[in-house]
């Protein structure tokens, strides 16, 4: 009951949805950057949705499995296949003892998660399966994957091996959910975001430059933050602040001027002024972002951001009720 | 009071006006508001996180819809409830509040101690006078971050506040205790950083194999024991 690494890929490890209570710790939510995307994957094999599955960023992974399994993934445009036939995002697929599952080169977007029916079996630590690469634990012994290695698998179930039967013939099922839970990436994408407390600590013109310019994304991007380069966004004071809260969304501005938009790995706390927070539905879209990407923002408001994670979640539900049919 | 929102999935509750001016009466603040809001479990809270003059608090705001609030205004739903929360505050006293007092051994030896000659020279007194000062003091947890279980210690010795390093260090050794500005802390894991380091201990402040993984919370009351170099090897191993 295991999967085989054959390639790791450039940084592949194993996420879940993250362990939340452990902020008075130090300790962020982590887990998978696009936890939807993770949650859809999930429910296309037969998983609970917050099973652990694998977060690859640029690709390059070969599992190698050693029983049958149903595989599914969400994220960037990627190219990925089960044995020689092509694989889309959002069609679950039979993959066959000894056959390989592959993920190569996104030509939109730099991240995909993969799920696998019976989840990956690594021990839980406070709370969670997903890979704090920070601290060093969770997932993997707190590491990415490594060439070669073996990752443990949870027992299929039973929805899981009727819908295997069903797939016996055709291998990649038909159906779909909607296209943008699928692939979430954007070429140029807009994030909105909803004013911050400390919008103040930048000069008007910088709040203004800030909602019209276009940043670039640069390469010390991370799990922990999107850095963002372009206009610099002058602050009133070289001083930062008495260090608050900060949560995946948070835009800060360094003395620098650089905007760093925070991501699930990010510290706890901050004393950058915090002048904008990027909505949770698009950190969907924000989790795509690689180095040279253009990106540009829209404010709207706190309501606005609520109705949509709402909707979404209602056709979250929506969509589990569809599939089922499936898996009897 | 102010209650602001912290993205659309958390809320900033800042309890104190000021750090700076009456550190503990901040603290106070903190623990007691902390405290109210857990006691009052508002549907949709996940988790509550102190910090200085502030609690956050995360929320799943579909979760807050689900209890009663209004797609339109989950933010006020959310506000109301923890103003009826925090009006409870009045009622607890300072002595009702339990906090850990917890005894740290350090070891000042030079080879931990990469910067406690500077330190020293800085404040123009001895490095074992600075080692008594730092020894002698009663601090208090303000606030748990940066890395997992890093305490930021309020009550140092004004002589011995040491601002920042201009280039922080690559990698500091998991137990170093450090000056950084008017705080001291510990270093739980090694990481990079730019505190003057003064020491080592060999207690473990994070281990995610225990539950609760950190050593301290906000709130509790910190003192150094100087141990030699002898009890600090057999601590450690």
């Amino acid at each position: 009951m295991k999967a085989t690494a054959v390639r790791a890929g450039f940084l592949t490890s194993v996420q879940d949805l993250g362990r939340a209570g452990l902020r008075e710790f130090g300790i962020s939510p982590g887990g998978a950057l696009d936890p939807h995307a993770l949650r859809v994957a999930n429910l296309l094999v037969g998983n609970k949705e917050s099973a652990a599955g694998m977060e690859i960023t640029f690709g390059g992974l070969r599992l190698r499995f050693a029983d049958d399994r149903i595989v599914a993934w969400c994220g960037g445009n990627f190219d990925a296949r089960v044995g020689s036939a092509s694989l889309a995002a959002g069609h679950p697929a039979l993959v066959h003892s000894g056959e390989d599952f592959s993920i190569e080169s996104p030509a939109i977007g730099c991240r995909a998660w993969i799920a696998i029916s019976g989840g990956i079996d690594v021990p839980v630590v406070l709370g969670s399966r997903a890979t704090d690469l920070k601290a060093d634990f969770g997932g993997m012994n707190g590491r990415p994957i490594r060439d070669g290695e073996e990752v443990p698998l949870g027992e299929n179930s039973e929805r899981a091996k009727t819908l295997a039967e069903k797939l016996r013939a055709q291998r990649i099922a038909s159906w779909k959910p909607p296209h943008n839970w699928s692939s979430p990436a954007q070429r140029a994408p807009v994030l909105r975001f909803i004013r911050g407390s400390d919008a103040s600590h930048v000069t008007p013109e910088a709040m203004e430059t800030f909602c019209e310019a276009g940043f670039f994304v640069s390469p010390d991007s991370d799990r922990m933050g999107v850095r963002l380069d372009g206009p610099r966004l002058e602050r009133t004071s070289e001083l930062d602040l008495l260090s608050e809260a900060v949560t995946p969304g948070t835009l800060q501005i360094p003395p620098d001027g650089r905007p760093i938009l925070l991501l699930n790995d990010c510290q706890t706390i901050g004393g950058y002024p915090k002048v904008a927070h990027v909505i949770t539905f698009d950190l969907a879209i924000a989790a795509q972002l690689r180095p040279g990407d253009t990106v540009h923002f829209s404010e709207i408001s706190l309501p606005e951001a609520h109705r949509a994670l709402f909707e979404r979640e209602h056709d979250l539900q929506q969509f589990r009720r569809g599939i089922e049919s499936h898996f009897k | 009071m102010e209650i602001t929102p912290l993205g659309d999935r958390s809320v900033l509750v800042r309890v104190a006006a000021n750090f700076e001016e009456a550190p503990e009466h901040a603290l106070q603040q903190v623990l007691t508001s902390h405290r109210c809001l857990v006691a009052a479990k508002i549907p949709g809270v996940i988790e509550l996180a102190p910090a200085y003059t502030s609690v956050a608090l995360f929320y799943d705001p579909v979760r807050a819809i689900d209890a009663g609030a209004a797609v339109e205004d989950v933010f006020g739903w959310l506000e109301q409830r923890i103003r009826e929360a925090l009006a409870k505050a009045h009622g607890i006293r300072s002595e009702q509040m339990k906090v850990s007092q917890v005894e740290i051994p350090v070891c000042y030896d030079g080879e931990f101690a990469f910067d406690l000659e500077d330190v020293a020279r800085r404040a123009g007194l001895s490095p074992n006078e600075v080692v008594d000062l730092h020894s002698g003091g009663e601090y208090r947890v303000h606030c748990v971050g940066f890395i997992g279980g890093f305490p930021f210690l309020g009550g140092l010795a004004p002589q011995i506040a040491t601002p920042r390093r201009e280039t922080p260090r690559k990698e500091i050794p998991a137990g170093s205790v450090g000056i950084g500005g008017k705080q001291t802390g510990i270093y739980p894991i090694k990481s990079p950083g730019g505190w003057s380091i003064i020491g080592r201990t060999p207690l473990r402040l994070f281990d995610p194999q225990e539950n609760p993984p950190g050593l301290l919370r906000t709130g509790d009351r910190v003192r150094f024991r100087p141990i030699s170099r002898e009890e600090f090897e057999k601590s450690a191993s």
